[in-house]
């Protein structure tokens, strides 16, 4: 497998404008992607996951503007890069697949024709060669009886076989980084089980790099080497997967795995949500952005708001992990 | 008629192939009759010149007023004794072209004030439909009249003046359904596949705008004769002599009380292709809608 850094964000700051003014849906956010490495994205709804996806691909809302920070792809500053330099890159070195696999296939053309418009795009590819080229890629993904296939219309594909399709669509070209935003969360969960399989199969074959956006840990802890918590638009843990299962070092980490059913614990714990409702970006609360939330809040968390420090084996931004305190010890005290 | 414009819904979206609006022609018998009916209009326009007994222009003083089925003149005669059956199969070669320009015109002008409404929002959108309201205040018939009244009569003006009242309904028609599209994922995946915003519009909305825009151009082709009709009547259009309902309309109705096939016959003309194309436009809109599909 390749290896060096193949994307960097240093202090990404995306602003939203919204009816009362600016919303900073990406804040301060920084960190890394290497080659054929597999990264995880989890965070609730609003906590600018998706938004980091669209910075990095340039594709944000009419609304939103990058505002500050940098964003490397293989050494080349995209937030510098004029529009078409950015068009030739979609596609050909960045893919992304969507969340809603009924929606993100155009509906007026055959499933064929649209998984070969990024090599007619980039490639300029005659239709004989793209046809050839999509039988081969949907055999690649895994859609039975590719020729019939490709040349049928979207709304006669499953939404899993639609999610292969946009799947075969973003591999086209062979891109060295694919994003994934949510792209198993609208499938039934074998069909999911089977979508995450086949990324984890291309990730694993051809070494391309996946971000995976999702609300779902388990499929984190199925996928990921490294995964970041997202939380009102910054990282507030990062770290190896296996570190932050194990020991999380943030409280909202820690509260999001105590939040779902674990069948592997004999004695079923109750299970947990979490106090509060999601911050309204427009308000945030000084301090620590969780501390509202947070059952191990300590008087500075109001005051003061921590930054992304090494707690033991991972980054935490927190100032009752960052003095030392386990946070399973403190739960089992308070 | 509905000026309003009449809107096929596009949220389970348009499913369409040339294969499949064939299709229709076997599968959906309102559709293949109004598609027949159509055609024929068009056969007629295309023919008059061979299949017309009579030269419409050729006065006869001594063959004037025949009422129908006289020997020799199908539908009579007028007060100068011209053909009124070659006096009306000439005068599809009128209306029809004239509706398909007027159409055309409103077609074109809407579907970019639509696309880039739409597509666009913000300012513009909001500038753009204020100008479209303000073009929708004025009843269609009336504005139309305005315009000629402005331009001078004649055929090129009645046509623009018609394209002109046509703009709104495409205007709307067009940002309606680019709005419910943009929801759609396959706008940001087509983006995300490194496809231009022009590209994007040319190549993957605007086949997605085909079914509701074919549905309403049948049914402002209706429209835009009636509206030609209109126009001609009042001497705003077609001018003298040429074979032009409304005009004949118009010239037939100093004789409704003794002669009045003279008004009835074009009259009759109006109808039968307004309503050709209305029953083209709701039929293609009810097969075409999913709401609708069984």
């Amino acid at each position: 497998m390749p290896h060096g850094r193949l994307l960097e964000l240093t202090g990404v700051e995306t602003q939203l404008r919204v009816k009362d003014g600016t919303v900073r849906a990406v804040d301060g956010v920084s960190f890394s992607v290497d080659a054929g490495e597999t990264l995880g994205i989890v965070g609730e709804s609003g906590s600018g996951k998706s938004m980091t996806a669209l910075s990095i691909m340039r594709l944000l809302p009419r609304s939103g503007a990058i505002a500050a920070g940098s964003i490397k792809f293989k050494g080349r500053e995209l937030t510098e890069l004029s529009e078409d330099e950015m068009e030739a890159i979609r596609g050909t070195e960045i893919a992304m697949i969507f969340q809603d696999p009924m929606t993100s296939l155009n509906p007026v053309f055959r499933t064929g024709w649209q998984v070969a418009e990024p090599l007619r795009i980039h490639r300029h590819e005659d239709r004989r060669r793209a046809e050839q080229s999509v039988v081969s890629l949907f055999t690649q993904v895994g859609i039975p009886d590719a020729a019939r296939r490709a040349a049928q219309f979207p709304h006669m594909f499953s939404g899993g076989m639609r999610q292969r399709a946009m799947i075969a669509m973003g591999l086209s070209t062979g891109p060295s980084l694919l994003i994934a935003d949510e792209p198993t969360t609208a499938l039934d969960v074998t069909i999911q089980a089977q979508i995450l399989e086949l990324l984890r199969g291309l990730n694993r074959d051809h070494g391309t790099a996946t971000i995976l956006i999702t609300h779902n840990l388990g499929v984190v802890a199925g996928m990921c080497d490294r995964v970041i918590v997202m939380y009102a638009g910054r990282i507030v843990e990062e770290g190896r997967t296996e570190d932050v299962f194990a020991h999380p070092e943030h409280p909202y980490t820690w509260s999001l795995l105590r939040s779902i059913p674990r069948l592997d614990v004999e004695e079923h714990e109750e299970l947990r949500a979490i106090e509060g409702s999601p911050p309204n970006m427009t308000k945030l609360p000084a301090g620590c952005k969780f501390h509202p939330r947070c059952p191990f809040v300590i008087p500075r968390c109001a005051q003061e708001e921590p930054e992304l420090r090494p707690v033991r084996e991972q980054l935490a931004r927190c100032w009752v992990t960052q003095q030392g305190t386990s946070l399973d010890s403190a739960a089992a005290h308070g | 008629m509905s000026q309003a414009g009449t809107i096929v819904a596009a949220g389970e979206p348009v499913r369409r192939t040339p294969v499949a609006l064939l299709g229709l022609l076997r599968t959906n018998r309102r559709v293949a009759v109004g598609v027949g009916l159509v055609a024929i209009l068009f056969l007629i326009a295309l023919l008059s010149p061979v299949i017309s007994p009579h030269d419409p222009l050729a006065t006869s003083p001594d063959d004037s007023y025949l009422p129908p089925l006289s020997p020799g003149h199908l539908l009579g005669t007028d007060e100068l004794g011209r053909d009124l059956f070659s006096r009306v199969l000439w005068g599809a070669r009128v209306s029809l072209p004239v509706a398909f320009v007027a159409v055309g015109v409103g077609l074109f002008a809407g579907g970019i004030i639509g696309l880039a409404s739409g597509y666009a929002g913000g300012l513009v959108d909001l500038l753009l439909m204020r100008l479209i309201d303000a073009l929708l205040a004025f009843p269609g018939l009336i504005l139309a009249i305005a315009i000629v009244a402005a331009l001078g009569p004649g055929l090129r003006n009645a046509m623009i003046a018609i394209g002109i009242v046509a703009v709104p309904v495409y205007a709307r028609l067009v940002r309606a359904v680019v709005l419910q599209l943009k929801q759609m994922e396959f706008i940001a995946a087509t983006r995300s596949l490194g496809a231009s915003p022009w590209r994007l519009i040319v190549r993957h909305l605007i086949p997605n705008l085909m079914n509701p825009i074919l549905v309403q151009v049948s049914l402002s082709a209706g429209f835009a004769i009636l509206a030609e009709a209109t126009l001609s009547f009042l001497g705003l259009g077609a001018q003298l002599p040429t074979p032009d309902w409304g005009q004949m309309i118009n010239s037939g109705s100093t004789f409704l009380n003794n002669d009045a096939w003279l008004a009835i016959v074009p009259g009759a003309a109006i109808s039968v292709t307004v309503y050709s194309f209305n029953l083209l436009g709701d039929s293609l809109r009810d097969a075409l809608d999913p709401r609708l599909r069984s």
